[in-house]
């Protein structure tokens, strides 16, 4: 099996999905509409009784220091998604042809992260937008945001590793979203997201503080906002390659396991 | 070229395979033939790498299923009862993309695909979504779907099942095309009419090993030919019913007391219908209908095994499912 191919059969399968994607537009809501919800009522909700200080950049405003963790809360859970995806095209007829096709067979996967990643691109640039509507103010330099977005993507792409490897697990697709909002919600709400760490009980700073979650965020908020607070670039790229060198071949190995027994 | 020998496979407790060998030679047509339950699905997810057996062997065009997946999935071609098309995609984008898959160049897909279409009387359909499809025009792009890589063996896992008897038919003429052409064809069905009519040898299949196997006109003279059918009027007569056809037919008597309906195997035609009906009406019998026909697969059941083909214990149905 020649790289070539590999390639070739991911691009394929690219091209499955976003088609369609383009014949059931609702696929996008929760990468379009949620994310503008979540900066809308966050912002307005919580802005005003939120003291940040000098997490939120020089104007130490909510918006600034909400927009990291909307991000990375959209990415993250677009990630995860991917499960959800792979679930139902696991209980329909297709994967079995796929199958008994001479393909790459892990490029059914690999089209499938590629689709999210590219889902998650779209998901960033509406709430870039959105944001700056709203008083977001990105201070930190074409080169400091970019790398904000890569570290992102990074993690959303790792994440939606994690999503194949419990898509392969699941019966269906609906366990899965139960599971997910079971396992993502606390893990985006005990972290650096939506509020300052400092006020958390002791014990639970200690996990938000250090969870991969915290540290993503916390390295595109000080990217996009040009602060250097937190320091947690290079942890947070570490998290998300370690959590793509597990899931990565763990996923491989489950998908192949459900579909040939 | 479709070679399998003592083919065994457990899911769990239920044996769906017990030890089946299968052979397919060049250019014709094999019917696996059996209720459900019989181990149909499962040989044939096999035979195409969609599965491990726990034991025994198979190879397709000479190449070891096991120990070659890859190659073998280059050289075949699977359609079943479960249509594997992309609902949201079309008709042409389905073939275009399971060609791009079988690693054929761009144009050849095209071409193909259009081949296709209008051999298959879909071209009007090609832009259409294939969840607006009717069943029968699902399967028959699955069928194009199998075929776009011009593969030389063929699997059909019950091509006609849910089929309405037009649809039936069109599949038929287009799977008979198939082995005219040169393609070995691995076909599952329940149908006796159907393997009768295309298959050129049949495996008669149950509780996953063959019970009987052989060319058509060998299996019929296994199972004797044609039947004598008798529906009676009153149920009461039934064992005077009972006791003619015996003394007329050769072999087991196929009952169905509910619909007052009775079958026996007969080796000819010759004043047979006449003798029946004389001796049926002095033993006081009143016939609603009467005629010759061919036997279903119940009766063929019942004289290979027995018993008859509904019996099979309800958990080889479950280990069929699960193999899906």
């Amino acid at each position: 099996m020649s790289f070539g191919w590999w390639v070739r059969d991911s691009l394929e399968m690219v091209r499955r999905n976003l088609i369609h994607i383009k014949r059931t537009p609702e696929l996008l809501l929760d990468v379009t509409i949620s994310p503008i919800m979540f900066v809308l009522l966050f912002s307005f909700v919580f802005g005003g009784a939120i003291d940040v200080g000098r997490e939120g950049g020089e104007d130490a405003s909510y918006i600034n220091f909400l927009m990291a963790g909307i991000f990375v809360q959209t990415v993250a859970f677009a990630g995860i998604y991917t499960g959800v995806l792979l679930a139902n095209d696991l209980q329909k007829g297709m994967i079995d042809r796929f199958r008994s096709l001479p393909m790459a067979q892990s490029s059914v996967l690999t089209g499938r992260t590629l689709t999210d990643l590219m889902r998650a691109t779209l998901a960033i640039a509406i709430m870039w937008v959105v944001g700056m509507l709203v008083g977001f103010r990105p201070e930190g330099g074409i080169f400091g945001n970019l790398v904000a977005i890569g570290i992102m993507l990074l993690f959303g792409f790792a994440l939606s590793w994690v999503g194949v490897a419990t898509g392969a697990l699941v019966r269906t697709p609906e366990a899965l979203q139960g599971i997910i909002f079971a396992a993502v919600f606390p893990l985006t709400f005990v972290s650096s997201a939506f509020v300052p760490t400092a006020t958390m009980p002791q014990w639970m700073r200690v996990f938000a503080e250090n969870q991969p979650m915290t540290m993503v965020v916390n390295a595109v908020r000080d990217l996009t906002l040009g602060t250097n607070l937190y320091t947690a670039e290079l942890p947070s790229v570490l998290w998300s390659v370690g959590i793509l060198l597990v899931a990565f071949p763990l996923g491989v190995w489950l998908y192949n396991r459900r579909t040939t027994q | 070229m479709i070679e399998a020998v003592g083919l065994h496979k457990s899911f769990g407790e239920t044996h769906a395979l017990a030890g089946l060998d299968l052979d397919a030679k060049e250019g014709t047509i094999l019917g696996v033939l059996g209720p459900n339950g019989a181990g149909k699905t499962t040989a044939v997810r096999i035979l195409t790498t969609l599965t491990h057996p726990n034991q025994g062997t198979a190879a397709v065009a000479g190449i070891d299923v096991l120990r070659h997946p890859h190659k073998v999935r280059a050289k075949i071609g699977v359609a079943g009862q479960y249509a594997a098309l992309d609902e949201l995609l079309t008709g042409s984008e389905n073939l275009g993309m399971i060609g791009r898959l079988y690693r054929l160049d761009p144009a050849t897909v095209r071409r193909r695909t259009e081949a296709l279409l209008q051999h298959f009387e879909l071209t009007d359909a090609a832009g259409r979504t294939v969840k607006t499809y009717s069943g029968g025009m699902r399967r028959r792009l699955d069928l194009a779907a199998a075929l776009i890589s011009e593969p030389p063996v063929v699997f059909l896992d019950e091509p006609t099942t849910g089929l309405d008897p037009k649809g039936r038919l069109e599949m038929w003429d287009l799977i008979a095309g198939l082995a005219r052409g040169g393609t070995t064809v691995l076909m599952t069905t329940q149908y006796l009419e159907e393997a009768d009519r295309l298959a050129d040898d049949i495996v008669v299949i149950d509780h996953g090993r063959a019970i009987a196997r052989g060319s058509v006109d060998q299996l019929k003279r296994q199972i004797g030919g044609e039947r004598l059918e008798v529906k009676i009027s009153d149920a009461p007569h039934l064992p005077d019913a009972r006791r003619v056809l015996e003394a007329l037919g050769e072999g087991p008597l196929f009952v169905d007391e509910e619909d007052r309906r009775l079958s026996v195997a007969v080796t000819s035609h010759d004043g047979v219908l006449t003798r029946a009906i004389r001796e049926l009406d002095t033993a006081g019998v009143h016939v609603d209908d009467i005629g010759f026909r061919r036997p279903t697969l119940d009766e063929v059941f019942l004289a290979l095994t027995g018993s008859p083909a509904e019996d099979r214990p309800p958990e080889d149905a479950v280990g069929e499912e699960a193999g899906r």
